[in-house]
């Protein structure tokens, strides 16, 4: 007789809380995304790949990092941009200057990152909130600073550093496609590791700090290691980032791509897409990064359909960032929680609809 | 109670409507529309355009000087009857959005002038690999004059070392001469990033070779409070000169911090990105006298900005505000549209229609804007003479000084040229640091 299985004696609502997807149609839209996201981009154009679905990615990458410290643990930071510079420095380094092969050096990237990560998290263990957010700024502007200034990273001139062709063994990364598969593999690998992670005994407890943190010591959570732990995950998939952004995306790290700025929108990503939500890191980000050139490219359509007379082109390029704001101000007012909320909402409607279904 | 219900069935609505509109509007541009199909014989030129943001002010007036430029190429019956249509991409100085902007018209580009330096250097690659000349006038890679190693980039004119040391051979002029330059103290005040730092090997070479001393005031960006800098330049260090590498806004800091300490204004130098009206203005009646750097002449008193305003403008086909016709912006548009029509020109004139990157690029190599042709143009004196071949691209050309005086710019010197033995030595030296970076 075998052992009975340790889960099956939990609770139902453990059990469910337990499944990687609760309902039948996040499977079915995770198949679906899966499919799409593997067979159709060799049919879409080089516009697709590089101008939006490997930015895209890589920016994911970053906001799941961002989110896993905020979203999770509750612990807020304004520097994610500048690990993504640790990791595309630390990446062209490794890679341009020691041939270190590509797979470890975007473990490397992101394993520095992670160590500075760990530094600029300590000021977490005693302030939190705001002040915490304005110890990760300082942190931005002196990773940045510093980038600058040290001889030995060679940026000094002009800031910014190419990388030699990208080669994983003898395969050259060098196409849009390629592009977009090697950066789809990488953070395929980082979201299921993520996943697994915000499910864990780890995930757990920083779950327990974020909801309140003198609960969670007390009950034996040590917030030296688990607050710790958060900023190096956050930190390690901002290095990886960085480090597609050269190796992937641009074929150059430039210390002008990671300044606050883009601290600013990843912390955006996260609270529109959704705080502590894997799904929620990627809408987020799809949305404060796509949707601008959406309602670009659709007004300028537009502009050529109605005949281009009527309204100059820097109304329609001022109309764009008023649009946009718009949407995002609608978006926060109908659903504060989240686009992860809105898809969840939507699928255990649906879910409780077939079950009533199914009972009548 | 309401409410929340309402919300419940608004948002996924809402969610759904905007990014099916987000997915329908991208997915739109791929296909043609009627804009972006160019006619036979006919050249579709998209352009990188910066119209919003902190840096439009000056930057619209690039692009719509290029534009004013193209119409007035095309008014008088275009390139041998090959007449130009552009198109805009607008990505407000935002890096990501000009790599956007280049993939949505990707196949389509004949030359790529974003007006940003990082740009340029996001860029670099992906021009290399599709054979399309990036140029970013006075700016950009200081080492791209190096057509060898760089094929698709390029300063065109005055790159950020010859800016600098042609500013040095200036002051030395005011001085009497290189020889008086010895012991003289000159103090630089500049932006703490990578293009305020740019003249920094240049200083160091001619400092040498002069025997002056000089000192750096880095300022971080927005470099908006600089009176800690000012007070040590007038009391301590008691310069003799100084030179200001600023941006946008921080240009006019210096003029008011001048003031309080005491420093003279005719002792100060401002690079050629501190040289427009923009730059001055907020300062009053403080930055009179104040002399800048540029690349190229100022004010309405050139044929072809008189037949722009003639041909173009007159007509109501005017691509910016009238009143902004002549300023330095502006003036830069117009230049820069003038190299780009060249290179057109030889282009077809030597491959042939219809034209792409490459062909364009060689057009670009065979310029030769000498005396006669800037007259033909009507552009003498707007800019230098300008010769490009396979190996030069561009960037060791003379800067020209102007003195603000409350109202306009006026032109106070001639051609001053750069030291072309130091300039070359560090382009030569930054050349073999790329090759060495992208193991060529």
């Amino acid at each position: 007789m075998a052992l009975p299985d340790a889960r099956t004696q939990l609770p139902q609502v453990l059990q469910r809380d337990m499944r990687y997807l609760p309902g039948s149609l996040d499977r079915l839209a995770l198949f679906l995304l899966v499919g799409f996201f593997l067979l159709v981009p060799p049919f879409l154009g080089d516009y697709w790949l590089k101008g939006i679905l490997v930015p895209m990615l890589i920016l994911s990458i970053a906001a799941l990092g961002l989110n896993v410290l905020t979203g999770y643990a509750g612990l807020i930071s304004l520097g994610q941009a500048a690990f993504m510079a640790i990791g595309a420095f630390a990446g062209v380094i490794a890679y341009g200057r020691y041939g270190i092969p590509i797979p470890l050096t975007l473990l490397l990237a992101g394993l520095t990152a992670a160590l500075v990560g760990a530094v600029v998290g300590t000021p977490s263990l005693r302030i939190k909130g705001l002040y915490l957010l304005v110890a990760t700024l300082a942190a931005q502007f002196i990773i940045v600073w510093t980038i600058q200034r040290v001889p030995w990273i060679g940026a000094a001139s002009m800031v910014t550093i190419n990388t030699p062709p990208v080669f994983i063994g003898a395969w050259e990364i060098d196409t849009a496609l390629e592009q977009y598969y090697f950066s789809l593999a990488v953070a395929a690998v980082l979201t299921l590791f993520a996943w697994n992670l915000t499910r864990s005994r780890v995930g757990r407890a920083w779950m327990a700090i974020r909801d309140h943190d003198v609960a969670a010591r007390v009950m034996g959570i040590s917030m030296l290691r688990y607050k710790l732990l958060a900023f190096m995950v956050s930190a390690f998939y901002g290095g990886i980032a960085g480090a597609l952004v050269v190796f992937a995306w641009v074929g150059a790290a430039n210390v002008q791509e990671y300044e606050l700025e883009l601290s600013i929108q990843l912390l955006g990503m996260i609270i529109i897409g959704g705080l502590g939500s894997i799904l929620g890191s990627y809408l987020g980000a799809a949305f404060i990064a796509l949707l601008p050139i959406a309602i670009s490219i659709g007004m300028h359509n537009l502009y050529g359909i109605v005949g281009g007379e009527i309204v100059s082109a820097a109304v329609l390029a001022n109309a764009e960032h008023v649009v946009f704001g718009v949407l995002i101000v609608l978006f926060l007012i109908f659903e504060p929680l989240g686009l992860a909320h809105i898809w969840r909402r939507f699928s255990s409607r649906f879910e409780f609809r077939l079950g009533s279904a199914v009972r009548t | 109670m309401l409410m929340r219900r309402a919300s419940i069935r608004f948002s996924p609505a809402l969610a759904t409507g905007v990014l099916a509109a987000g997915v329908l509007a991208t997915a739109s541009a791929t296909l043609p529309t009627q804009t972006s199909i160019a006619a036979e014989g006919e050249i579709y030129h998209p352009m990188l355009v910066t119209r919003t943001g902190p840096f439009a002010s000056a930057a619209s007036g690039v692009s719509s000087g290029q534009q004013d430029y193209f119409a007035l190429v095309n008014a008088n019956g275009g390139i041998d009857g090959v007449k130009i249509k552009w198109e805009e991409c607008e990505f407000g100085y935002k890096t990501p959005r000009a790599l956007e902007c280049y993939e949505r018209f990707r196949g389509k580009w004949k030359i790529v002038y974003p007006n940003s330096t990082p740009v340029i250097f996001a860029l670099s690659k992906r021009l290399t690999e599709d054979k399309v000349l990036g140029i970013n006038l006075a700016g950009g890679r200081s080492e791209s004059t190096d057509g060898t190693t760089f094929p698709y980039l390029s300063p065109v004119i005055l790159n950020f070392w010859s800016q600098a040391a042609s500013t040095i051979r200036y002051i030395a002029q005011q001085e009497g001469g290189e020889a008086k330059l010895k012991g003289r103290k000159i103090a630089f005040v500049h932006l703490d990033n990578a293009y305020g730092r740019q003249p920094f090997p240049i200083f160091d070479a001619l400092a040498k070779k002069f025997g002056f001393e000089w000192k750096s005031w880095p300022l971080a960006w927005p470099a908006l409070e600089q009176s800690a800098a000012w007070v040590d330049i007038a009391r301590r260090f008691r310069a003799d000169w100084a030179i200001q590498w600023n941006y946008g806004q921080s240009c006019n800091v210096p003029m008011t911090e001048m003031k309080k300490v005491g420093f003279p204004i005719e002792k100060f130098v401002g690079t050629l990105w501190c040289g427009s009206e923009e730059d001055v203005t907020p300062a009053g009646d403080l930055a009179k006298g104040y002399v800048s750097a540029n690349y190229h002449g100022v004010g309405l008193d050139f044929p072809v900005i008189q037949e722009i305003i003639k041909k173009v403008h007159d007509q109501g086909k005017g691509n910016i505000d009238r009143k902004r016709v002549g300023t330095v912006a502006y003036n830069r548009g117009v230049l820069t549209g003038i190299i780009i029509v060249e290179a057109f020109r030889n282009a077809i004139k030597s491959a042939g229609m219809p034209l792409d990157g490459k062909k364009v690029r060689d057009g670009f190599r065979m310029i030769k804007l000498d005396k006669k042709r800037l007259k033909e143009l009507g552009a003498e004196g707007l800019l230098p003479e300008l010769v490009f071949s396979a190996t030069y691209h561009g960037g060791i050309e003379p800067q020209l000084f102007q003195r603000w005086d409350g109202k306009t710019w006026t032109t106070i010197s001639d051609w001053v040229p750069p030291y072309e033995d130091v300039v070359k030595s560090e382009i030569k030296r930054a050349a073999a640091e790329y090759k060495k970076q992208t193991k060529q």
